[in-house]
């Protein structure tokens, strides 16, 4: 089976030691985390993971179902990069005389639709949201001139069908 | 703790009191109904050994010799009762020494919660003396932890263990309190909990993949059942019978499974698995419907995935939902508990037999005795075999015995010969292979069915593993009989290396101490059978003595057991020697 990028989406209970938890059903199976993101849900009390990794749909899938079955997991998914909206994103701090010695620079900042954060003597700082290649490409047309520094945020997604959660939950507590 | 108010609870006690958590503990352990607990004492978990000493009279503590006795105890405990079995211990060192049992419990499915105790909570994070993060170690072998640090929780989390512990499929919870959550007070109300809002222990049954079970069931024609042991564990051993008979389908065991269904059964085929029975291991891939229950289908049972079972249409009768298709693919998934999916798919089922079918497990076993089984129990030549011990042992005991093996040949073999007439008599280390496990075990066992009969069947490498528990039995007279099948070599390695690695012995030959000296140093009567000629009556002693005894047996040191699948090899290419 071939590799492809899978977002997995868990909604859990709110509670120290889930990540470690979660992780570890990663580093059992020796597979690697690309991004991850820890935020609350649109249910209060609830969490939700935003996984990402690189593997094969049957990998996925039973990781998925291991991460189901922790205690407080209520329900995990996987998705395709079709059946989601994600975003990422990235700062990059670059030195501030590039800004007027290298005129490549503005026009990346203008193509790439980034905003300056901040700008001082040194440093300035660019912020993009966006697709996880078109950071990469952002970065590869910076990098010439040097980044100082970079950072990129897990994945966020939202996926295209009804998550039925609340439903869920309902139904747990009816059982 | 948000979580925990969501949860569905039921009011039964309404009247609180002001004690301190470590009080509170033992009244909770009182509300579950725990009676035994085993477990070693240690400075971060002094308060609540001090309660124990108030509460002896209702909640007995067996000190083990070490903590990895008292995870197995608890073990062995919970396997032969179906009750929660609680272990105890101190932080750091204490902690980490149960491990090895909760990874066991884990992968075995046993209920248990372990408690341990924790530094103070100021302390966390400092490298405190006897600190370690024994919730982030056990997390990967716990069915879920929780690390109480302050005293209010301790009802709500104690309740919350035992309910997670023993439903679904039951697994080990670890709770770690630390030192000033037991010293502090808090009013106390136990409540037990009925519900964990994100966790659905048992699946709804789904009737229409029972109505396509039944069809496969009722069309096929080398119908062919493997049941493991969440029959045990769902308490379908009644139903799985009724299957078994109704539709005259013959059915195997798996290591775990062993004993849910009498031995002696004409529908009982045997064991499937790298030692298993030859008939029930190739005729796998011979059957046209394949019925697994409450198994999981480990590497161990299937040998070659890519070989295993692909002729047939298979059903799954499961509890878990990550067990399905996880390793094998399967045509139907039963979800749910296996008395109750049992329970509706057995008025579907048409009466029917199979004699042609079953004429071939007949026929295969017929091999297997000529070529192995009368080899194993009935031995021409002179060294002594272990299967002439446990045919002994079957007789002496009538085929009713609780077995506890430890882990290796004469686990093996233990499971291969043992005779069973009743359920949750087959007590052993499945999944991790815990060599240690059998002595530990086998208190926990005795403790918890002390109308029957325990016999421990242990090797000497994992005898040595835990040979310190001796001294549980001596201080308690508990009445186990333990019997070494010692042949002076790590026998399962020491077989493969012979068979893989050209006979290049590394590491697996022992010199042994006397075995019945240290017995007879802990006060246990002890005997040791060199020959033939006295194993019967030695077998028969002690079965009839009302105390511990030891028995070592001097076995023939090479022999192998026989059939094996070879890792990697089909079920098919079962080697019957």
């Amino acid at each position: 089976m071939e590799k492809q990028w899978y977002t997995i989406s868990v909604y859990s209970e709110n509670n120290v030691g889930l990540l470690n938890r979660i992780s570890g059903i990663f580093l059992k199976r020796h597979i690697n985390i690309e991004g991850l993101n820890v935020s609350k849900s649109e249910i209060e009390n609830v969490s939700k993971f935003t996984i990402v990794v690189n593997t094969t749909e049957d990998w996925t899938r039973k990781i998925v179902q291991q991460i189901e079955k922790q205690v407080e997991v209520i329900k995990a998914f996987y998705h395709t990069d079709d059946d989601i909206i994600y975003q990422e994103s990235a700062l990059f701090k670059i030195a501030s005389h590039l800004l007027f010695d290298e005129r490549q620079i503005q026009n990346i900042i203008k193509e790439s639709n980034s905003q300056i954060v901040t700008v001082s003597r040194e440093f300035f700082v660019l912020a993009k949201t966006g697709r996880r290649h078109e950071i990469d490409e952002m970065h590869n047309a910076l990098e010439p001139y040097g980044i100082m520094q970079f950072v990129r945020s897990g994945r966020i997604a939202v996926t295209k069908a009804a998550m039925p959660i609340s439903e869920l939950l309902t139904e747990f507590q009816e059982n | 703790m948000e979580t925990l108010k969501a949860e569905k609870k039921e009011k039964k006690q309404e009247t609180t009191m002001r004690i301190t958590g470590a009080e509170a503990l033992i009244h909770c352990l009182l509300a579950e109904g725990v009676d035994l607990i085993y477990g070693y004492p240690g400075g971060a978990i002094m308060p609540v050994y001090d309660e124990l000493y108030k509460f002896q009279d209702k909640l007995t503590h067996i000190l083990t010799r070490h903590e990895q006795g008292a995870a197995h105890a608890a073990q062995g405990y919970a396997r032969v009762t179906g009750k929660v079995g609680v272990a105890m211990a101190t932080s750091g060192p204490g902690a980490t020494n149960l491990v090895t049992g909760i990874a066991d419990a884990q992968i075995d499915s046993t209920p248990m919660v372990c408690i341990t105790g924790q530094v103070t909570r100021s302390l966390l994070g400092s490298d405190a003396f006897q600190e370690t993060d024994i919730v982030g170690i056990s997390t990967p072998v716990t069915k879920w932890n929780y690390q109480i640090t302050r005293v209010e929780e301790i009802p709500e989390i104690m309740a919350k263990a035992f309910y997670i512990a023993r439903s679904g499929r039951p697994g080990p919870v670890l709770v770690d309190i630390t030192k000033n959550a037991q010293f502090d007070e808090l009013d106390f109300k136990y409540e037990k909990c009925t519900g964990v809002r994100s966790y659905k222990p048992v699946p709804e049954p789904d009737s229409s993949a029972i109505e396509k079970a039944a069809e496969l069931i009722n069309n096929a024609k080398r119908p062919y059942i493997i049941f493991g042991q969440g029959v045990i564990l769902g308490e379908a051993e009644a139903e799985l019978k009724a299957l078994v008979e109704k539709g005259g389908i013959p059915a195997a065991w798996t290591i775990l499974g062993l004993s849910a269904m009498e031995t002696d059964h004409p529908l009982n085929v045997g064991m499937v698995g790298m030692h298993g029975n030859y008939g029930p291991n190739v005729l796998t891939n011979e059957c046209d419907v394949l019925i697994a229950i409450g198994m999981r289908f480990d590497d161990r049972v299937t040998g070659n995935l890519a070989t295993y079972a692909k002729q047939a249409k298979i059903i799954h009768f499961e509890i878990d939902p990550a067990e399905v298709n996880k390793n094998v693919k399967v045509d139907v998934a039963v979800m749910g508990n296996a008395k109750e999916t049992l329970g509706m798919l057995l008025p579907l089922i048409n009466k029917n037999e199979h004699k042609d079918w079953l004429a071939e497990f007949d026929k295969k076993h017929q091999i297997e005795f000529e070529t192995v089984i009368q080899k194993d129990i009935h031995p021409t030549k002179e060294g002594l075999t272990m299967g002439e011990v446990m045919e002994q042992i079957n007789i002496a005991t009538g085929n009713n015995a609780v077995i506890v093996s430890d882990v290796g040949q004469h686990q093996m073999i233990a499971c291969r010969y043992a005779k069973f007439k009743e359920t949750k008599s087959n007590i052993t280390s499945g999944g991790l292979g815990t060599m240690g496990f059998g002595l530990p075990a086998a208190i926990g066992a005795k403790m918890g069915a002390m109308d029957r009969e325990v016999v421990a069947i242990i090797g000497d490498g994992g005898y040595q593993m835990t040979i310190q528990e001796l001294g549980v039995i001596f201080q308690h007279n508990v009445p186990v009989k333990i019997v070494v099948l010692n042949n002076d070599h790590l026998g399962m390695v020491r077989q493969w290396q012979e068979l893989f690695f050209e006979s290049r012995y590394a590491s697996t030959v022992m010199t042994n101490p006397d075995f019945v000296k240290i017995a007879e140093g802990y006060h246990i009567k002890a005997r040791r059978v060199v020959q033939r000629s006295e194993l019967k009556d030695a077998v028969v002693e002690m079965i009839a003595s009302k105390d511990p005894y030891f028995l070592e047996v001097k076995v023939e040191k090479e022999d192998n057991v026989f059939p094996m699948i070879p890792t990697g090899a089909s079920v098919a290419d079962i080697r019957l020697k």
